[in-house]
């Protein structure tokens, strides 16, 4: 067995990272990949808002806010929010349906590496002459070559490079959440942030696909001199905001349906009761998700559709309201009544159902399609989508942090600091964001660099900028939490610290590499609490103790990646003045991606296993 | 059972019921396959036709096509089996997603305002 020879020897801390396919250790690179981006793209906020912090400031130019908006908004939504919860879910969603892994734990690595490589691309534009800058909608013509700079092709080939990571990702959680559930995990019984991760997943599924294909045809455009998007010689502009609002509206819901999901996690395990409502919950997001498609016009009202699109399209996007509001309705019951603890994970929890239920009553002010006119491209509308961003995804995103980070590195976070973090937080996102709904219906227009003065928009953006700082101390908070508890707190060694309710909580503190081991039987919904009351507190297992067959790590998606990155600079670089030919780049990064996909495919790899002998030791060690 | 993962199989694993099965599957596939190159056959042959009028043939070669995606669904992509269940419902709830998407394109893209 040449496999299993290879699989014992010691391997290096690095080497173990750069090949693991481990959906858990993927989690934590997704994390950390992500905090950092997500720490990113708040920095460039807070150089904007500096910017805005007077009238007539001359902090930076008006060229280099244009690219700080436009990477703030490209790295938060594709290479911060995406990562983050993908972090949460390739964590969560193989523990709680009870399974060793995810369906592909190869392609789960490639999915990661893909998206890194692509961010990384985006991210190095600064140093080839200046990063996209036309809006992260990048609408054409402003994103055409003609009027648009040389930053918008790295922006084209690092999201069609990302896209790609996000894409095979969702399929796999699809595969997954389908194949893979522990025996008597029925549908109905799968937890709601399993269900939200399968609807997300189909939404990236439908809408990945038009946004490469609408990537695709401006990189034909902006590269190979072709004309979709070119006016004057016979391309449609609107085209392009049709394909990217068809993608794009749909993304706000991949973001915010596992939020949602984690939020009806977080409230049923701190009010000790189970979710109201859980079947309503889950149409509720079939339907949200299937509505999802059905609005993208909304964005684009102020183009000039006719009367009866933007009607149609109107009312389509208010229903949405609907299965919306049963949702807030369903979690204010769960707590009702319930027995609730005030930790942190439960304050962002609770906080994030009035702060959505902000954005989404803005979200219907928007969505008349008259009145629109009114808001558009003002601050209002940026006002709107950060109640739904941050106020409903990073709150969300938070609330999953502390709540799974016992699970993820064995210990808690500090409580005390969460909660300080938690209130500097909340007081500087609505210091920032809420005074933008009235400095938008004053009409300061969005992605403008300045402003005039004695136009009585001074204070407010004072106030909205003091916020942002508010928001950057408060993730200072956060990084000496972690810091702070990593050195202080204490290690976490029982199964289940918060007394919570899913099957992710019937692992070992650490969790094992084959998470469970012998496959649990579910018996109920909330299948941890229901051995609680009706057994004796552990899940039975439906099979013996046996060896355990895993897969193993592999270098290879990093070498795909990495030949896609090489490749995709090498598209870039026929508009760069560079001393190495463009199809220098294209051929070596083609070689390593299709030679390490052929290695792949010819390699007979068929993991290893673990013996029972080494099961049986390590599960008595840890219990 | 680790050692099995490493052997090819001696003989077929399936019985003589699925051998069949897979049989009567592959001839039904070759079938099709041969129907819908005759279908594109006939779609070349109507452009290029120098008599017909493109009135005519524009709504023949959708038809043509319409066919062509309910065989391709159908019989390759196994919306027919029926333990495809979880497949089917994926395909069709794609079609779903898709089609009025493409309608309302043509329409808002064309030169009518609606
Ligand atoms: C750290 C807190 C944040 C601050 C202070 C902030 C501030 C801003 C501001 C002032 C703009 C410019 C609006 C404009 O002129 O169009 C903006 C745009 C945007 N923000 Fe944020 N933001 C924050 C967090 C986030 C997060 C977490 C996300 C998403 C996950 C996000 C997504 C966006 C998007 C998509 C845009 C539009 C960019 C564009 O117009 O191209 N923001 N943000
Ligand atoms: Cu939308």
């Amino acid at each position: 067995m040449v496999s299993e020879a290879t699989n014992t020897r010691k391997k290096s801390v690095l080497w173990d990272w750069l090949t693991t396919v481990d959906h858990k250790k993927i989690a934590i690179l997704y994390l950390i990949a992500g905090a950092l981006f997500f720490v990113k793209a708040g920095l460039m906020a807070v150089l904007f808002r500096i910017q805005l912090i007077a009238p007539e400031m001359e902090f930076i130019s008006g060229q280099t806010f244009n690219e700080l908006v436009t990477m703030h908004g490209t790295i938060m939504l594709f290479l911060a929010a995406t990562p983050l919860i993908f972090a949460f879910a390739n964590f969560a969603v193989p523990l709680q349906i009870g399974a060793r892994d995810v369906a592909f734990p190869f392609v789960n690595s490639l999915g990661f590496w893909l998206f890194l490589s692509g961010g990384i691309l985006l991210s190095i534009s600064w140093f080839f002459g200046g990063a996209p800058d036309a809006g992260w909608t990048s609408y054409v013509p402003l994103a055409s070559r003609e009027f648009g700079g040389i930053g918008i092709d790295f922006y084209v080939l690092g999201l069609q490079i990302s896209g790609f990571g996000t894409l095979v990702s969702g399929i796999n959680f699809i595969v997954t959440i389908i194949n893979m559930r522990a025996p008597g995990m029925t549908m109905m019984r799968l937890p709601l942030f399993v269900w939200t991760m399968l609807i997300t997943s189909m939404l990236i599924v439908f809408a990945f696909t038009p946004l490469a294909a609408g990537l695709a045809l401006l990189m034909l455009d902006r590269i190979f001199d072709a004309q979709f998007f070119i006016p004057g010689e016979g391309g449609n502009v609107v085209l392009w905001q049709h394909i990217f609002w068809i993608f794009g509206h749909p993304e706000v819901y991949i973001l915010v349906l596992p939020a949602f999901g984690i939020i009806s996690e977080v409230i049923p395990a701190f009010s000790k009761k189970r979710l109201f409502g859980y079947t309503s919950m889950v149409f509720a997001v079939l339907i949200i998700g299937f509505l999802s498609f059905m609005v993208w016009l909304h964005h684009m009202f102020t183009v000039g559709v006719g009367p009866i699109a933007n009607s149609v399209f109107a009312i389509a996007t208010m229903t949405i309201a609907v299965p919306t509001g049963i949702k807030i309705f369903n979690w204010l019951f769960t707590m009702w009544g319930g027995k609730i603890r005030f930790t942190t994970a439960m304050h962002f929890a609770a906080s994030f159902v009035p702060t959505f239920v902000l954005g989404g009553v803005t979200g219907v002010m928007l969505a008349m399609a008259p009145v629109t006119h009114l808001y558009h491209d003002t601050y209002f509308v940026v006002a709107h989508f950060h109640y739904i961003i941050v106020g409903g995804i990073v709150l969300g995103l938070f609330a999953g942090f502390f709540y799974w980070y016992p699970k993820m590195f064995g210990h808690k976070l500090n409580e005390t600091l969460g909660i300080i973090m938690f209130w500097l937080f909340y007081i500087g996102f609505h210091l920032t964001f809420f005074i933008q709904h009235i400095l938008g219906l004053m009409g300061m227009p969005r992605r403008v660099y300045t402003f005039l003065e004695g136009q009585g928009l001074d204070t407010m953006n004072f106030i909205s900028t003091i916020g942002a700082f508010l928001m950057s101390a408060a993730i200072i908070v956060l990084v000496v939490n972690i810091v702070y508890s990593a050195l202080n707190s204490e290690r976490v060694t029982v199964k289940d610290p918060w007394d919570a309710r899913t099957l992710e909580w019937a692992t070992h503190t650490p969790i094992p590499e084959y998470n469970f081991a012998q496959t649990p039987q579910v018996r109920s919904l909330d299948p941890v609490f229901y051995e609680k009351i009706h057994g004796n507190g552990e899940m039975k297992p439906v099979e013996p103790l046996d060896e355990i067959h895993m897969p193993n790590g592999s270098i290879l998606p990093l070498i795909i990646s990495i030949g896609l990155f090489i490749a995709g600079f090498g598209f870039i670089s026929f508009h760069l003045d560079l001393f190495i030919s463009p199809y220098v780049f294209i051929a070596v990064g083609g070689i390593l991606t299709f030679g390490a996909m052929a290695a792949r495919s010819l390699q007979n790899d068929h993991g290893y296993h673990i013996d029972k002998e080494t099961v049986e030791s390590m599960e008595k060690e840890l219990s | 059972m680790a050692e099995h993962l490493d052997q090819s199989f001696e003989d077929s694993a399936m019985n003589s019921e699925e051998k069949r099965k897979i049989n009567r599957e592959q001839r039904t596939q070759i079938i099709a396959f041969a129907f819908m190159i005759g279908l594109t056959i006939l779609a070349f042959l109507a452009v290029g036709a120098e008599g017909l009028p493109p009135i005519f043939t524009t709504p023949f070669i959708l038809l043509l096509a319409f066919v062509q995606l309910i065989l391709q669904l159908y019989y390759f992509m196994h919306l027919k089996d029926k333990d495809h269940g979880w497949p089917n419902s994926f395909m069709i709830s794609g079609l779903v997603l898709a089609a009025p998407m493409i309608v309302a394109l043509i329409m808002l893209l064309g030169v009518v305002k609606y």
